[in-house]
Parts: C-alpha cells; sequence; structure tokens
C-alpha cells in the first residue's frame, strides 16, 4: 500500500492520466463546437468506433500513421455529414437520431473488423516525441512532454477551441446560432450552414477522438473499442460548461480517476476492479448533478430551426 | 418527441385513416431503405443480398422454433418499448434501457434465491413486481435528477447502464455465482439456477416461449389504457406534447417527467425479469442482448404507441434472430443487423418532418372543406 505514495507512483498515474484524457479532449471540444451551435450529437461513440477502425485497417495495411489519421478525419466528416442532414435539414429530434448514429457505427465497425481483420492485431501507431529542453526536466519532463504527437494535439486543441469561439467572428456565429437562431438568420447568417459546418467539425474532432485510441494510446481494434467513452465526452460537455477550458478540468479529473484506478489494478491494491470501473461513471453523474446549474446552456440546444416558426 | 398527428386529428374529431396509412407508410420505407443499405454492403462483402435476406425472413419466420424464438425475442423489445412509448411521450428520452434490464435481472434472480420456498403463485408475481421495482429504481435517479437539478436525463441514463453493468458483472463473480461452479472449479459468471416454481411455463413445448410474452402483450394493453384513458397518463401525453401549456394549465411538469422515467425503467425491468424467468432461468452475462437499444427502434417504429409497438417489436425480433440464422447460414456477421437497426431510427426520426408537413396539409385541407360546406 504504502507504494502507491511512490513518486514513480505518483508520476505514473499523472502520465497516463494526460494521455487517457486525449480522446475525451478531441471528442468533447468537437462536441461543444456542435451544441454551442443548437446540435446535440449522441452519435459521438459511433463515430470513434468507425473512425477508430478505420485508421487502425489503414495503418495495419499501409504502415502510414498519417494515411490513418486521414483516414478517421474522412470517416469523421462523413458520419458528420448524415448526422447534420437528419438533424439540421430533416430537423430530426436530435437525442434519438444520434442513437441511431451509435448504433450504426457501432455495428459498422464490429461488421468491417469482423470481416476484414477478424482476430486483435496491434500496429505501431504514433510513438512518443520527446519534446526538447522541456522533457530533459526530471519528473515533470515525464509526465507532460514524453508524449506521442495526438496527445499533445489534444491539448493544443484547448485553447485553438477557445480562441476560435471567444475571438472569431465564426465563434461568435456559432455561437449566435446556438443561441437565437430566429435572431441570427435575420441578420443575414445562414443558420444551416452553420450548424451543418458546427456538426461536421465536432464529428471529424470525434474521428480523430477516435484515431487517438486506435493508432496511439492502445494501438489495437476489438468490437466496442471505445466502451462507452464518446458518451462520457457528451457528459464532460455539460460538465465543461461548453467551454473549451472547463471541458479540459473535466478530462483531467476524469482520466486522473481512470488512470489511478488502473494503477491500483497494477499495483495488486485489493479493490475489485468492477468498482474501479464504476466510479468514473458515479464521478460524471455527480459531476453533472453539481455542475448543471452553474452554467446555462445554449438556449436553442437540441431545436431545430424552421424559418416562419416563431 | 415532435407533436403527434393524431393529437390534431382529435380535433376534427374523425378517424384520420389516412394519417395512418402515412403513418405506417413512412417509418416502412425507413426500414426498405435501411435493408437497401444493408443490401449494398452485403455486395461490397461479396454476398448475395437476396440469398441473405431470403435466410433473415426463413430463419425468423420460416418455422416452428423460428416464429416462437422471434416471440421470445419481441417480449423484452416490447416491454422496453412501453416504457420508451411513455417515456418519449412526456419529452424524456430513456436511454438507459440496458441498465434498467440489467437491475430488473438482478433484483428477479436475487429475490426468489432468497425466497426459495414461496410457492410458485406467490413466488411468480412478487419476483415479476420486485423485478419491476429494481428497474423502476433505476429509472427514478435519472428522473429524480432531472426533475429537482434538471440533469440531463440521456447522460444520467448512459451512466446508469455502464454501472448496472458493472454492478452485475461483480454480483455474479461474488456473492450471487453459482455454487455449483464454485465447487466444479469452472467459476463460470453466472448465477445458480432459480428455483423452478418460478420458471414461467412454456407455451410450446421444446422451445423458449413463455407466459412472459403474455404479460407483454397484456401490460400493452394497460399502458394504452394509461396514457389514453387515465389523467395521469393524460397529464404525460401533455407534458411531452406542450411543456409550457401543460405548466401554465398547472400540471407539474418535472414530476410527471420523473414519473415516466420511473414507469419507463419499470417495464424495462420485467423485460429483464422475463428474461431469467422466463428464458434463462439463471442470471448471466450479456442477458440484455442490446434490447434496451433495440427497444427504441421497436418503440420509433410503433409510432410511440403501446399497440404500434407490438408489431413493431415482433417485426424487429424477427431481424434480430434472421440476423443470427444469416450469420450462421452466409457467414455474414450479425453486427450488420445494428447497423440497420441504427439506420432504421435515423430515417424514422428523419422522416417525422414529412410526417409533420404532410399532417398540416391535411389539416388544413379538411378545414377548407369544411368551409366550403359551410
Amino acid at each position: 500500500m504504502n507504494d502507491v505514495f511512490q513518486l514513480s507512483v505518483v508520476a505514473g498515474i499523472l502520465t497516463s492520466a494526460i494521455r487517457l484524457a486525449t480522446p475525451y479532449l478531441y471528442a468533447a471540444i468537437g462536441e461543444a463546437f456542435s451544441q454551442r451551435s443548437g446540435v446535440v450529437n449522441l452519435g459521438v461513440d459511433g463515430i470513434m468506433l468507425v473512425a477508430a477502425y478505420a485508421s487502425f485497417f489503414i495503418v495495419l495495411t499501409t504502415n502510414s500513421i498519417w494515411l490513418g489519421l486521414l483516414a478517421a478525419i474522412v470517416v469523421g466528416l462523413l458520419m458528420g455529414l448524415l448526422m447534420a442532414f437528419v438533424s439540421v435539414t430533416l430537423k430530426a429530434e436530435q437525442g434519438i437520431s444520434g442513437i441511431g448514429l451509435y448504433m450504426f457505427g457501432l455495428g459498422l465497425s464490429s461488421l468491417l473488423f469482423k470481416t476484414t481483420i477478424g482476430t486483435v492485431k496491434t500496429v505501431t501507431g504514433f510513438q512518443a516525441v520527446k519534446i526538447p529542453l522541456l522533457g530533459d526536466i526530471p519528473v515533470i519532463g515525464e509526465i507532460f512532454f514524453h508524449h506521442s504527437l495526438l496527445v499533445y494535439g489534444a491539448f493544443l486543441l484547448v485553447p485553438i477551441a477557445w480562441w476560435v469561439m471567444e475571438k472569431t467572428t465564426l465563434g461568435l456565429r456559432i455561437k449566435s446560432v446556438g443561441q437565437n437562431p430566429a435572431a441570427a438568420d435575420s441578420l443575414g447568417v445562414n443558420v444551416d450552414r452553420v450548424r451543418y459546418f458546427s456538426v461536421c467539425t465536432g464529428a471529424i474532432l470525434a474521428g480523430i477522438a477516435g484515431a487517438s485510441l486506435s493508432i496511439s494510446l492502445l494501438n489495437l481494434f476489438q468490437d466496442n473499442l471505445t466502451a462507452g467513452q464518446g458518451f462520457i465526452a457528451v457528459a464532460l460537455v455539460y460538465f465543461g460548461g461548453w467551454r473549451p477550458v472547463g471541458i479540459l478540468w473535466g478530462a483531467l479529473l476524469f482520466s486522473t480517476v481512470n488512470a489511478f484506478q488502473l494503477w491500483m489494478q497494477v499495483l495488486g491494491v485489493k479493490i475489485p476492479s468492477d468498482v474501479a470501473i464504476m466510479l468514473p461513471y458515479l464521478l460524471t453523474i455527480a459531476a453533472l448533478a453539481v455542475a448543471i446549474n452553474r452554467v446555462r446552456q445554449p438556449a436553442a440546444l437540441n431545436k431545430p430551426f424552421e424559418r416562419g416558426e416563431s | 418527441m415532435p407533436p403527434e398527428n393524431d393529437e390534431k386529428a382529435v380535433r376534427t374529431r374523425r378517424f384520420d385513416f389516412t394519417g395512418i396509412f402515412f403513418n405506417a407508410l413512412l417509418p416502412l420505407t425507413g426500414m426498405l431503405v435501411a435493408l437497401l443499405i444493408g443490401a449494398i454492403m452485403l455486395l461490397i462483402l461479396k454476398v448475395n443480398p437476396l440469398t441473405a435476406y431470403a435466410q433473415m425472413v426463413n430463419g425468423a419466420f420460416g418455422s416452428v422454433t423460428g416464429i416462437t424464438q422471434t416471440l421470445v425475442k419481441a417480449t423484452p423489445l416490447l416491454l422496453v418499448g412501453l416504457g420508451i412509448c411513455i417515456a418519449f411521450r412526456a419529452s424524456v428520452i430513456n436511454i438507459g434501457g440496458e441498465g434498467q434490464i440489467i437491475a430488473g435481472a438482478l433484483a428477479a434472480t436475487w429475490f426468489p434465491l432468497v425466497f426459495r420456498t414461496w410457492p410458485g403463485w406467490l413466488l411468480i408475481p412478487t419476483t415479476l413486481i420486485v423485478g419491476f421495482s429494481a428497474g423502476a429504481f433505476w429509472g427514478f435517479i435519472p428522473g429524480i435528477l432531472k426533475a429537482r437539478l434538471k440533469v440531463n436525463e440521456i447522460l444520467t441514463t448512459v451512466m446508469m447502464n455502464a454501472i448496472a453493468l458493472q454492478l452485475m458483472n461483480l454480483l455474479i463473480r461474488s456473492v450471487l455465482m453459482d455454487p455449483a461452479g464454485i465447487t466444479a472449479g469452472t467459476y463460470l459468471a453466472q448465477s445458480e439456477r432459480l428455483p423452478e416454481q418460478v420458471w414461467l411455463t412454456r407455451l410450446v413445448p421444446q422451445t423458449l416461449l413463455n407466459t412472459g410474452s403474455l404479460i407483454a402483450v397484456g401490460l400493452a394493453v394497460l399502458v394504452y389504457i394509461f396514457l389514453w384513458r387515465t389523467t395521469i397518463g393524460y397529464r404525460i401525453r401533455a407534458v411531452g406534447f406542450n411543456p409550457e401549456a401543460a405548466r401554465f394549465a398547472g400540471i407539474n411538469v418535472p414530476f410527471n417527467q420523473a414519473l415516466s422515467l420511473t414507469l419507463a425503467g419499470g417495464f424495462a425491468g420485467v423485460a429483464g425479469a422475463i428474461e431469467v424467468m422466463g428464458v434463462q432461468h439463471r442470471l448471466l452475462e450479456g442477458i440484455t442482448s442490446g434490447y434496451g437499444f433495440s427497444g427504441i427502434v421497436a418503440a420509433l417504429f410503433g409510432g410511440l404507441h403501446p399497440l404500434g409497438t407490438i408489431p413493431a417489436s415482433i417485426l424487429f425480433g424477427g431481424l434480430l434472430v434472421g440476423g443470427d440464422k444469416m450469420q450462421r447460414a452466409v457467414q455474414v456477421p450479425n453486427s450488420l443487423i445494428d447497423a440497420i437497426l441504427g439506420l432504421v431510427v435515423l430515417f424514422v426520426v428523419g422522416s417525422a418532418l414529412w410526417s409533420r408537413r404532410w399532417a398540416v396539409r391535411r389539416q388544413m385541407a379538411t378545414a377548407k372543406s369544411q368551409e366550403e360546406q359551410a
């Protein structure tokens, strides 16, 4: 039990936490874009699965990690277009269409995996890159600066997303469409186009989230690889109050609990693994209950926009 | 949920045949398109789609075993779907079917194992009620969180699914583990076999079809009466139809939403109980078989109407059974069925737009003709 408090273990937990936050960050920040424009995309997990499969398959066959990443982006874009078509153009009930997208992604990724790969294989994905100088700092360097490019990318995404949302016309348009689509429309903003853009951006990021699992963190693919991480990412958006920085804290909190749980198992600390796996979910519910009243959600969230309707 | 056309039709005091026709036509078209896309996938997999689909239909409806198996799978779909009808009608989206099934199954396993001396006539109804209550509790938590703290129920129900799954995994590996497996040293992750008096009677010998299916149909009728013939049911529908108006009419919106989620959980819990009492006779991993999600498809397909959900769940039960048959006959993984189900959901909710527009158009036409008559 004393092992837990050793510096190396703490460093190990924190290093894992940084790594494990990656898929949550991509997926949740992507979802924040989508939700800020007024569209709830519950299909994140499905997109992640298909993208994780696609990037893994491409890396397995071509050995090119960049082609793999590209595959994930293309898959994300296509599934985003599908979601946007159903939710924006056809104005469907978003919560349910998202579940449809999830089921479709779950089934499709499993179908493709079973017919083209079949057994669990591994690939050489994105490798850890040590950042010069910073990476040489003892302990700190190991925790923060020994990661793969996709991990750095996820953390860079936080300030970028903040800048886009708060400092650009594009961000203003996205937010206005999510807050009051009728007003935005009367000012000449094309509501549908902005929503298509936001949903697709979110879906592409969800695709990268999937790739970060299959060709960077785990370097393998199996049925239901994400195990619901996409849903947790959606929860993190609420938890983070639709702001990238809030999402960052949520993702880190979640991944730290997860990393702690994994390390406890490695160290053989006696807590049943099922209880340990349950912890993050209980934490999410508690966090949602605490966080939900703190910030207001986009006013037009989950509301399809139709011209001429009040 | 989008406003229902039949609500508007009531105003004209006329049975709206065209409305019902169109409302049935759209989901069927959606299904057809989904199957067509499935056929394209099959072609890519170098399988003749006609052969594959023929195997599917044959597997689901071509023999007594097939038909009974279809009905066995339709039962949990119907029960989950009934809960979805209630919840969605109150504008509450219940994604927690999986967890609620598990909660019901866990309780319905634990209870008869503890009270194993009770006679069947007492044990069966109490176990069903215990299963209902456990599922209802699992729906109540997200329900009360939504009502009191405005926590998004979609997210909490998803989290409750994960918690229920881990709870079951924990229990069937510890206190509920089959003692026979422990003495034999196999340590199978399953519970002890339930006492025989709590087993639901099999309706056709040599098959899994049991009285649970009849219970489900009975409950469908009850839910119909509940939603359309009682005050509470009326309130629940009013909340979903127009929450603002319902609030002004003095209806307690959060309470009714929490209630509908609790009831939805209860019906999924019964599905879990029947799975244990009528089909498996014990609790084992994968007891939900994804019914918590496919039940949503059945309810949507049935127009969120308890009676419409009956044929819809038989159709999707057949799809699931046929998918297994197809997997054996032409070696296409039955994940294809999941993908098709997902597409059906997308197309059905996507087509609601036309359904709404047609309803408006029909209404305007009726109003016009009435004006002319006057």
